[in-house]
């Protein structure tokens, strides 16, 4: 079959390689009809995350049709079953999936060894990601094996497109969130807070494009390259700061000499002496009302430098952060997207054969073209 | 060293493996900004090992000192031109060519019995220059944001029903899970204090 693989820092390639089989009782092959380059792909790209291996097939965010089934999945799922794969594997079972903390499973991860050396505590296996979470192969390729495929998959029905599920992947009334970062998961965190009712939405970003996305939801925004984010956010909220700060950004911001400090972490990513650039933790931590909460869903990889604890401390932050729990929320989502409150296929900008893949990784990095989100079919 | 050398971890038994590699993201700029990260490197750690016997071989006796130096400036430009910001590395091995053509300049002179080798050096200096100019100006075009500031997404919105009629359309019937609940909470009660 063919697949994007992973040979190496900015070295993604369109390969063939040999199809998966099934090895476990529990597990189904699907045959990919869509898939799509997630944010967090870019980081392996870039080779921030530890423990890539070459040859390691890329995606987590994919879709397709089921077409075989282990012995111990046949309950679930058959053949012809149409399924979205959340990127985190669950077994369903253990005490974390009982208690509905699926992306940390502790079941699930085939190199817990290492997950447990690099974390202290092993989280769940998740597609075409890190060995640190067991280097299963991704959905960037035109079959998928997908374990523990009874309890780890989506049914979706028919009739709705692929573009409006791909990404089946709180908010008080009253609130003022402010979310850092207008890429997909920043633009569907504006939707989410738009629907739970947030009173101000502002959106943080300097990309045009991005920020017309984000005020077409309603959401008001700051050009960090034009104005001062804190001196906005207080203006915004008579003086007080936001209530909910959301870090959609993740390891890898912006870089300017306009924001000296993601200068210094850049320098330090490169030798070595700092895994992630934490600008925008930094800049949630000073600006956020005190008692507020700060949430993290962008990714952050490990070791990070000059965090005010001090501010975070004394301002009784309440802090939120995870891998999405992504079954605990798809039922949902999936009922509101059949009812038309919400359409995700708006982030959609780029839809190309899995072929263009390599050079779609570049443009998406680069954010040229105006690209938001690639979706990608074989 | 890669953490996957220290643990030995390795890919598993059932997982795909590739039988023909295909086309890369990395393109011929790429390639070449790529190697001359490596020459970087080769030539700072020369220049840091071995500054005298380059400078005998030059006929520079008396600017030791001065290429241990650019043996440094070699590996500080090497970081950047290896990492994913290649053309602030290449600027700056672009503006140390600059330095070292002016470095051997003098080494050109009748009056340097070694001024063979400097000629030599100097025209590899040259010439590395215009492989460091090609390699900047390929990576820049490659990589540029073409077109983005031109797009226009104010009709994506991703709510069918509209901005205005979407606010708090969830919040009727989502059951917010109880740990996720954030009242009762210290943001709460911080504006119930005495101000």
């Amino acid at each position: 079959m063919k697949a994007l693989v992973w040979h190496g820092k900015e070295d993604i390639r369109y390969d063939t390689v040999s199809d998966p089989a099934i090895e476990h009782p529990r597990d189904a092959i699907i045959k990919v009809t869509s898939c799509a380059i997630c944010g967090s792909d870019l980081h392996l790209f870039h080779n921030l995350v530890p423990a890539m291996l070459p040859g390691d097939i890329m995606g987590h965010e994919t879709m397709g049709e089921v077409v075989e089934v282990g012995s111990d999945a046949k309950g679930s799922l058959k053949k012809g079953d149409r399924v979205v794969i959340p990127f985190t594997i669950q077994c369903g079972e253990c005490d974390q999936c009982r208690r509905g903390n699926f992306s940390v499973c502790e079941r699930t991860n085939r190199k817990k060894a290492l997950g447990d050396k690099a974390f202290g505590h092993a989280t769940a296996g998740l597609f075409g990601y890190t060995h640190l979470t067991g280097g299963y192969p991704g959905g960037q390729a035109e079959y998928l094996r997908v374990p523990f495929a009874d309890t780890t998959h989506i049914k979706v029905p028919g009739g709705i497109d692929d573009e409006k599920l791909l990404f089946l992947s709180d908010i008080q009334p009253g609130d003022t969130v402010a979310v850092w970062g207008c890429g997909p998961v920043g633009q569907m965190t504006i939707r989410s807070a738009i629907l739970l009712g947030a009173e101000q939405v502002i959106a943080i970003d300097h990309l045009p494009e991005r920020l017309s996305m984000a005020a077409a939801a309603g959401a008001i925004t700051i050009d960090f390259m034009q104005e001062s984010v804190v001196d906005r956010l207080n203006a915004l909220t008579d003086g007080k700061g936001p209530h909910k700060c959301i870090d959609a950004v993740g390891t890898e911001s912006h870089v300017d000499f306009g924001q000296p400090d993601t200068v210094l972490d850049r320098a330090k990513q490169m030798l070595m002496a700092e895994n992630d650039r934490p600008h925008v933790l930094r800049e949630m931590i000073y600006v956020c009302r005190p008692g507020g909460v700060i949430s993290i869903i962008g990714v952050y990889l490990g070791l990070v430098d000059k965090i005010p604890m001090g501010q975070a401390m004394n301002k009784g932050l309440t802090f939120r952060m995870a891998q999405a729990h992504v079954p605990r929320w798809t039922g949902d989502l999936l009922r509101r997207i059949e009812d038309g409150q919400i359409d995700p296929s708006f982030v959609i900008t780029h839809k190309v054969d899995l072929s263009k893949g390599p050079e779609m990784y570049a443009t998406f990095r680069d954010k040229a073209d105006g690209c938001v989100k690639v979706m990608l079919q074989p | 060293m890669p953490l996957t050398n220290v643990t030995g971890v390795a890919r598993s038994e059932g997982d795909p493996r590739v039988q023909r590699k295909g086309p890369s993201s990395l393109t011929g700029p790429d390639r070449l900004a790529r190697a001359l990260g490596w020459f970087s490197v080769g030539l700072g750690l020369a220049e840091l090992a071995a500054p005298g016997r380059l400078a005998r071989a030059l006929g520079l006796d008396d600017k030791e000192g001065l290429i241990r130096a650019y043996g440094a400036r070699e590996l500080a430009s090497a970081v950047p031109t290896l990492s994913i910001d290649k053309p602030i590395g290449l600027a700056a091995r672009i503006g140390g060519d600059a330095l070292d053509l002016a470095t051997l300049a003098p080494a050109l002179h009748r009056d340097n019995p070694k001024r063979h080798n400097a000629a030599i050096a100097a025209a590899l200096v040259a010439g590395i220059t215009l492989l460091d100019i090609a390699a900047f100006k390929g990576v820049k075009a490659a990589h540029r944001r073409d077109g983005g500031a031109a797009r226009d997404y104010s009709d994506r919105s991703g709510l069918p029903r509209g901005a205005a009629a979407s606010r708090g359309l969830a919040r009727k019937d989502f059951d917010i899970p109880p740990d996720y609940r954030a009242e009762g909470t210290v943001a709460d009660a911080i504006p119930a204090l005495p101000s």
